[in-house]
């Protein structure tokens, strides 16, 4: 191409070639102001200093504690005999007796932390944890536990304490008084019986021939009542409650976008510029529906909260006010898209007000607004969640007891699951409806268009 | 349109099998409002079993509980707003507004509510610009006309499904236990969400991009970087912007929720606020609120009718 042709193409195309400056700049522009507020950002959070604070050695922990479970047993050694000991309210029950501590001949202890390849064995003299190959004997009489031989890297010698980390399975602390075992499992530990109830620790046959032919375990209650109602008051996991709550989200979610639509729908047809009899009542609704989106979820989930005391009803409530604003918005919006040639002969025959917006401008509508409605409610029941968290019912607020406490991240993850669960059950009841109305739409659009 | 008026059988035939339908049709129409009106009743008391307080009990009560807001001297509405000493002030921490100045240079300061909001802001703003940074290059690697290998484009999809679905509190809790409470592990929160959700928006918009630029740009030679650099991208920005700045908007909201759950701004102030029932706070507070999400709202619409015109306003979010 020679310098000629080159020229004559950018003579031929001048917008391109010779743009106005900031045309030409703006994406510099933009990247360069989008790096000059995170500069901002970053100062304004203080980010270096949250993220140098920060724990992230913890990370790895709770994650695994959503899966998982552990096992303290405490061994004292200053008493006359060593008992192991587990803390009250144990996953083990009343009367622990787990396969995993063994009570040698020789009168010695040892804990099977991981089998054989990670365990303790212990008296009151002496000590020797295995892990990892290695064994490291634990001398306890000299006034403090003392390391004989070479420490491993995974064995930390405190000053009145050696800890001994054994990754994921559990760890070992020995002082010159007791020895302190954790050992982890995986899983959720008594999901479906707690401790109190009769069939905790029975195998699952066993419970299930219990239900069909045992005898009454309970007088006067027959056993797949009880069974049913050990379950449903699962003391650690709280199966009931958790429901329950899950399914008031539901509610609210149901509830405040469906009463937000059958409000929002008449309102509609005054808000839109070609429907409404008067261009002032169409401005004062329009405001009106920012005004109720604007004032935001949260302010009203606060105010409801207080009216009408925490729970789902004001939720729901929340979730109403909003879905008024928005639905509002969007259905006028559609109305003011609608093709007026329906309208128009429908009125040629001298149909009144109402008879023309049913004849005439409803068939158009209503399926952008049944679909519309659907996506709402889809992402009014994930929000649903999060304002819970501030009272308004459902189950936001007990995850976020579960977490304030940082200990019960299995319980927070059973949540979890059940709400991923819900969210993608009714994701997909909203699909699949708006696929089925879509096809009405693409096939009146389609007679439309053969129609010309 | 009377019987009368029909002269042959053909039309007479035509007239029923028209109303057999319609008749059927308006059943099963009837049978679905039915059906909701009877959910609709039941979640309806349920909700109201359910909750604390029962609606006809409160109802009565519902100007009470409005009557506390309603401050003795409406100038303390402006001056809670604007840090500026209040006569009411008798030590209490309702009126208590000068404590609250955020001074930045001498004697010039920053009202504290107006403080909170730029954080809660600043928390919309980070986490969008997380969520597009990341969703860009996932929606071109979840898009079925970019990325042909299936397996790859099968795990994008999920991960990103996951992240949109996950409850931002649940991972709100965990980043505070981990960089501690507040607006960080909020930013970390929503911006998780943000890519998830802003990643699923693009993918779609990818996948329905007009083929022919990329097509002459593989002609050429290019590889797959320039392909979606060249052939993609421009097509498609204007979109991805449009979208983005709607999910500023929504984060905004989600934003100032997490505030009231512990991740700083202005919802933490105004759940205190409104529980211990200060009025002229409660006022600014929401006052403040309502006037920058309309500002987002508006800038935001605004921009997007610029970016793409009218059909930023069909359904999306």
């Amino acid at each position: 191409m020679t310098a000629d042709e080159l020229s004559a193409i950018e003579e031929r195309h001048p917008q391109i070639f010779q743009r106005p400056v900031y045309k030409r700049f703006w994406p510099v522009l933009l990247i360069a102001g989008t790096v000059l507020y995170l500069g901002y950002a970053l100062w304004f959070f203080s980010l270096p200093q949250v993220l140098r604070e920060s724990h992230w050695e913890r990370l790895p922990l709770f994650l695994s504690q959503w899966i998982s479970y552990d096992l303290q047993p405490e061994f004292r050694l200053d008493q006359p005999e060593i008992t192991p000991k587990y803390p009250r309210f144990s996953a083990l029950g009343e009367n622990p007796n787990p396969d995993w501590v063994i009570k040698n001949p020789d009168g010695t202890y040892t804990v099977r932390i991981d089998g054989d390849a990670k365990s303790v064995t212990f008296d009151k003299t002496r000590a020797t944890i295995t892990a990892n190959g290695v064994t490291v004997p634990i001398s306890l009489t000299g006034g403090k536990p003392v390391v004989t031989g070479p420490v491993p890297d995974w064995v930390t010698v405190h000053d009145d304490e050696t800890v001994a980390k054994m990754g994921f399975a559990g760890e070992v602390r020995v002082t010159v008084d007791r020895v302190k075992v954790r050992k982890r499992f995986l899983g959720w530990a008594n999901f479906v019986f707690d401790t109190r109830s009769p069939f905790f620790g029975k195998p699952a046959g066993e419970v299930i021939s219990l239900i069909v032919s045992g005898p009454e375990l309970q007088p006067g209650t027959s056993n797949l009542a009880l069974a049913a109602g050990n379950i449903w008051n699962n003391a650690q996991w709280q199966h009931g409650d958790v429901w329950t709550k899950l399914l008031q989200t539901v509610v609210m979610a149901f509830l405040g976008t469906l009463l937000g639509g059958i409000v929002a729908f008449p309102l509609a047809f005054f808000a839109a510029r070609n429907i409404t009899p008067s261009g002032l009542l169409s401005q004062v609704l329009k405001r009106f529906f920012d005004f109720m989106r604007s004032v935001d979820m949260l302010i009203w989930a606060l105010f409801f909260t207080r009216a009408f005391g925490p729970g789902p009803l004001a939720g729901s409530a929340a979730i109403f006010f909003t879905e008024i604003g928005t639905l509002g918005k969007t259905y006028s919006e559609a109305l003011e898209n609608i093709d007026d040639k329906p309208r128009e002969g429908v009125l040629s025959t001298g149909a009144n007000g109402i008879l023309v917006q049913r004849y005439g401008v409803l068939p158009e509508v209503v399926p952008v607004f049944i679909s519309q409605t659907l996506y709402q409610w889809e992402s009014n029941t994930r929000g649903a969640t999060i304002i819970g968290a501030v009272g308004a019912g459902g189950i936001g607020l007990k995850l976020w007891e579960a977490m304030r406490t940082n200990s019960n991240w299995a319980n927070v993850f059973y949540m979890v699951l059940l709400t991923l669960l819900v969210v993608f059950i009714f994701d997909n009841i909203s699909n699949f409806l708006r696929r089925r109305l879509s096809r009405t739409l693409h096939d009146y659009n389609r007679l439309q268009a053969e129609r010309g | 349109m009377t019987s009368a008026t029909l002269h042959s059988d053909a039309t007479r035939r035509q007239a029923d099998a028209w109303r057999r339908q319609t008749s059927l049709r308006r059943f099963y129409t009837a049978l679905g409002v039915g059906l909701l009106l009877v959910a609709m009743g039941a979640t309806m008391w349920f909700a109201d079993e359910a909750n604390a307080g029962h609606f006809f009990d409160r109802l009565p009560h519902i100007l009470d509980f409005l009557s506390w807001l309603v401050p003795k001297d409406w100038n303390d509405v402006w001056r809670a707003l604007f840090d500026i000493a209040s006569p009411s002030d008798k030590g209490t921490q309702e009126f208590n507004f000068p404590l609250g100045r955020v001074y930045v240079w001498g004697g010039f300061y920053i009202p504290e509510y107006f403080e909170l909001m730029l954080t809660t802001v600043n928390v919309a703003l980070v986490s969008t610009f997380i969520g597009f940074v990341f969703a860009v290059p996932f929606s071109f690697i979840a898009a079925r006309n970019l990325t042909p290998n299936p397996v790859l484009r099968l795990v994008v999809k999920r991960f990103m499904e996951l992240l949109r679905a996950f409850p931002e509190i649940v991972i709100a809790g965990l980043f505070a236990a981990i960089v501690s409470i507040g607006p960080v592990a909020a930013i970390i929160a929503i911006g998780l969400h943000s890519i998830g959700a802003l990643g699923k928006l693009f993918y779609e918009i990818n996948e329905n991009i007009d083929m022919r630029p990329e097509e002459g740009l593989r002609a050429v030679g290019a590889n797959w970087f320039e392909r979606v650099r060249f052939a993609d991208l421009p097509q498609v920005l204007p979109n991805f912007m449009s979208y983005t700045l709607l999910r500023i908007e929504i984060n905004v909201r989600i934003s100032t929720i997490m505030g009231a759950v512990g991740g700083g701004g202005i919802g933490e102030e105004l759940k205190l606020s409104i529980s211990r029932g200060f009025g002229a706070k409660t006022l600014a507070l929401v006052l403040l609120l309502f006037v920058t999400i309309f500002l987002v709202d508006q800038f935001s619409a605004w921009l997007r009718r610029k970016l793409v015109g009218e059909q930023a306003f069909l359904m999306s979010a």
